[in-house]
């Protein structure tokens, strides 16, 4: 098991090197595809080996005094980094962040307190599932790119062809998030973390534009600002409680009250997983190619920060640690989907409702009872497929018909049939009864009664009305009428991977007693010492039940009503039509064509009405909270 | 525990049989109240049945046949949640069936790319999102009340829930001129003949869609009725009798609201909904989460 940890950490580094070294477009691809099945198959040989003993493993990597120099060195070599991108492009005073927090490290490393040894690595049923959605879901998303950035440089010219450094990015971020979910050292950890970040920043300024530059940098701070928060967890945890190892810095919070380090992490946790004040990053990440997008948003980056939540949601229920991180997660989930309404840009729409429901699933691991951390898990696979998907969908639709808007997805389902069915299977997925975010609202809502806490409540129903709205009109626009067939541009590996994605997503709808019953609850063992089935198994069965009647009704209607004998009408225009649904008669009596929009309301839900309160709201609730918490230790 | 099983299929079965009849014929009764508190005579109470049957065999006039198949996944899922409901299980899943159901009637009503009909459904998405906190809400204010989701075990608590949320059955009726389609809030389609935006979400529906459609609307409003009926019933036997009271009063105002207002404004409808939701369900909770804290 050691050497097979460290070579699923280590090989993706040394595949980052490949893609650098090959010119050729064709070779590049078929080493992309060799280097995306080798590590997907890597990480399933790895869970599965895991999965058959099923218990917690705490070991070190083979040779492991060099991992720690190498990592020391790694330290640098990021901070160097930065240092030199931010000179380069005048914002030298963001590399101070990253100056601060590698001096704290490095300096309490070498000259701080000798602390224990501690094992640098364990694999638990967390580490199990997070292994298994990087491993899949991010290299399913490697092999969409290799067809999609081949047509995006086809059709954007202008924008330099640097996909070489594209895909050593990817590549890197599966080595940094396998090598993230399995640390056990608070030091390892962070040196995962701040390769999440800068990767991220890199990828976000792929095409070098002023707005992409810009982005990528508030993106950087943002997430340099939770490194620091991290850095000073490490120092906090060294000096005061003589450990580097996570799990005795949480058991420490929960039993011995010592919480500084976990607001620490939580605060982290926060900046990484988009949370309001720090939202800005997420939906500047927009201008990145979709690929990108589709990895930041589903399998790696927002996912390490709730990774990490519920790993520390035992030392957060009950506390004001654990106060702070519902307070915000609720307001996100609550303030985002009211921005998603105003939104007609798919990606937007996307990006929003990442933020949102990443904030159902901090509120989830920052209550931090057993059924909250199920929901949470069960919220964080749905989510990562569901997003996943969609991305590569609204991408792939971009690539074929030039828009992104939603309103120009009139009709879709006529005019791209396939690119549809994908796209309503993600949205079904991440909104519809019975799927993912309904047993995890279930859950979350009976978890807040219990707490007590009226106003995470009134977060919960109210956000879940706005998220209905927002998915629906989309939905609604798929289905419409329209006249003609678009010309599907799409490559096969990006259809092969959405294809993927949908089967599997329906597959754990399904099936998810299963995955509850095997992986969840005994994780839940591990983590409370206690495990109780979270759904009667009444309920179980009811939303099998509605899962199948969503595909089964529609389809049992289908096939009784194409025998039902109709005569085609147009619509009712009130006699001002003009001989067909797509034009009608003008006050000149000239034909003019009809444009149906969705809703907006954008005096209501703009932008410009709602983010700069939400960010005040959230900057408010976190300086209270951390003043509180700081101020309650000392 | 098989006679438990037993029971409840067979509530299943008459809430599946009965509730059209009794949709139906409150349909009726609500159109001769309407006419009389309009001085007009009104039709016979069994007209909607009639309406129902003529509409039936009227011929299939489609902009697009993809709607008939959406009308009837309506129809089933407001059945599913009617029937979860008189089943005894839990609620929040009955209410997330029924948005489930709402669903489905959007989707109908866009799928023909009509100006009316999309109008109107948009004006139903944003009553969905008007109404729905305060549905979630009630289902929380139950469960606050007895300690459980399940409707089967709601029924048996020894003191009726309306003791302990009457802030929820406020914000609840309140909503329930919402989802009665009453005025002030028949926005996005009315059972009345001035509706600005012609029928609103069914403007396209002909024929059999309609009657679907409208027998999708006595399930639902049984199943609602019902909700309200459990705020009062409780282990005693009396309390159906008081239930049942208490359901013909509020339908009563519902049919007296529906007659002594005008329509409104979206966002008014979305201000005073969200502003009560918050008002009565919102201090309800509250005062509860107080009370259990001590």
């Amino acid at each position: 098991m050691e050497n097979l940890v460290a070579v699923l950490i280590c090989l993706p580094f040394l595949l980052a090197l490949l893609p650098l070294a090959v010119s050729n477009e064709k070779a590049r691809g078929c080493v992309i595809y060799a280097g995306g099945a080798v590590i997907l198959l890597l990480s399933v040989i790895t869970a599965v080996l895991w999965f058959q003993d099923g218990t917690t493993l705490i070991f070190d990597l083979p040779a492991s005094e060099i991992f720690d120099k190498i990592i020391l060195a790694g330290d640098f070599i990021l901070m160097f980094v930065i240092i030199w991108l931010s000179v380069k492009h005048h914002k030298t005073v963001i590399s101070f962040l990253s100056v601060i927090q590698t001096g704290l490290v490095v300096w309490v490393e070498l000259f701080g307190p000798k602390v224990e040894h501690t094992a640098h690595i364990r694999l638990d049923w967390l580490s199990f599932i997070m292994i298994l959605i990087i491993g899949v879901i991010g290299v399913a998303i490697g092999i969409y790119a290799v067809g999609y950035m081949h047509g995006y440089h086809k059709h954007h010219k202008d924008i330099r062809d640097r996909r070489r450094f594209f895909f050593a990015m990817v590549f890197l971020f599966y080595g940094a998030m396998f090598g993230l979910v399995t640390s056990m050292n608070i030091i390892w950890l962070y040196f995962f973390w701040e390769i999440t970040s800068v990767c991220s920043f890199l990828l976000i300024g792929y095409t070098g534009t002023k707005e992409a530059v810009d982005n990528s940098f508030r993106a950087l701070w943002m997430n340099l600002l939770g490194g620091l928060a991290i850095a000073v967890a490490i120092v906090y945890a060294i000096y005061a409680e003589g450990t580097v190892n996570l799990y005795d810095i949480i058991e420490n919070g929960k039993n011995a009250g010592l919480l500084i380090p976990i607001a620490m992490l939580a605060f982290a946790c926060l900046t990484k997983s988009a949370q309001f004040p720090f939202s800005g990053w997420l939906l500047g990440a927009m201008v990145a190619p979709t690929p990108s997008s589709a990895l930041l948003h589903s399998a790696t980056m927002v996912k390490a920060g709730v990774y990490l939540l519920v790993r520390l949601s035992v030392a957060l229920n009950g506390n004001s640690v654990g106060q702070m991180v519902y307070i915000i997660g609720g307001f996100t989930f609550f303030a985002a989907s009211l921005l998603a309404i105003s939104q007609s840009d798919g990606k937007k729409v996307l990006a929003y409702s990442t933020i949102s429901n990443l904030g159902l699933i901090v509120a989830c691991a920052g209550v931090g009872y057993e059924e909250t951390s199920w929901a949470a898990i069960f919220l964080i696979i749905f989510h990562a497929v569901s997003k996943s998907m969609l991305f590569q969908c609204v991408g792939a639709i971009e690539n074929a018909t030039g828009s992104r808007d939603i309103e120009d997805m009139q009709g879709l389902a006529v005019r791209y049939p396939k690119l549809a069915f994908v796209l309503m299977v993600g949205i079904a997925g991440m909104f519809l009864a019975p799927f993912g975010m309904l047993i995890s609202k279930w859950a979350a809502l009976r978890a807040f009664v219990n707490a007590p806490s009226t106003l995470m409540v009134l977060f919960i129903v109210f956000g879940s009305s706005t998220t209905m709205f927002y998915w629906t009109k989309w939905f609604a626009k798929i289905l419409g009428l329209h006249e003609s067939r678009g010309e599907d541009v799409t490559q096969p590996s990006e259809y092969i991977s959405m294809y993927f994605h949908a089967v599997f997503l329906i597959l754990l709808c399904v099936g998810f007693p299963i995955v509850s019953k095997h992986v969840i609850e005994p994780m839940m063992l591990d983590m409370y010492g206690v495990s109780s089935p979270v759904l009667s198994e009444g309920n179980i069965a009811i939303m099998v039940i509605m899962v199948c009647a969503i595909f089964v009704v529609p389809t049992i209607n289908y096939l009784l009503t194409r025998k039902v004998k109709d005569q085609p009408v147009i619509v009712y225009m009130g006699g001002a039509n003009a001989g067909d649904n797509k034009n009608f008669v003008d006050s000149e009596g000239e034909a003019k064509e009809l444009q149906i929009s969705n809703w907006y309301m954008g005096e209501w839900f703009g932008e410009d009405k709602i983010f700069r309160p939400s960010v005040a709201f959230g900057t408010l609730m976190l300086v209270i909270f951390l003043c509180v918490i700081i101020g309650g230790a000392i | 525990m098989f006679g438990e099983y037993f029971n409840r299929f067979v509530m299943m079965f008459v809430f599946l049989v009965a509730a059209p009849f009794i949709g139906g014929l409150l349909d009726g009764i609500d159109r001769k109240l309407s006419a009389r508190m309009q001085g007009r005579k009104g039709p016979g109470i069994l007209q909607p049945f009639y309406d129902v049957a003529k509409l039936t065999q009227k011929q299939l006039l489609a902009v697009n046949k993809f709607q008939l198949l959406m009308v009837m996944s309506y129809l089933f899922f407001v059945m599913l949640s009617g029937a979860l409901f008189f089943g005894g299980c839990d609620m929040l899943l009955c209410f997330f069936s029924l948005s489930t159901a709402a669903m489905f009637l959007i989707l109908a009503s866009t799928s023909t790319h009509s100006p009316f009909s999309t109008i109107g459904s948009h004006r139903e998405m944003v009553q969905m999102m008007a109404y729905e906190p305060m549905e979630l809400l009630t289902a929380v204010g139950f469960y606050l009340a007895t300690g459980t989701f399940r409707v089967l075990d709601i029924v048996k608590a020894d003191i009726p829930a309306i003791l302990y949320a009457p802030g929820f059955f406020v914000g609840f009726v309140f909503i329930l001129t919402i989802k009665f389609r009453k005025s002030p809030f028949d926005l996005s389609t009315t059972h009345h003949a001035h509706q600005e935006v012609v029928k609103g979400v069914t403007t396209e529906m002909v024929g059999i869609e309609y009657a679907t459609t409208t027998v999708a609307e006595w399930y639902e409003n049984v199943f609602l009725l019902g909700v309200v009926a459990l705020f009062f019933i409780n282990s005693n036997p009396l309390s159906y009798l008081v239930a049942l009271v208490a359901v013909a009063v509020v339908f009563f105002l519902e049919i007296l609201i529906d007659n002594t207002s005008a329509r409104v404004k979206w966002q008014l409808m979305l201000k005073l909904a969200w502003g009560v939701t918050l008002i009565t369900g919102g201090l309800n909770l509250l005062i509860l989460e107080l009370i259990q804290r001590r």
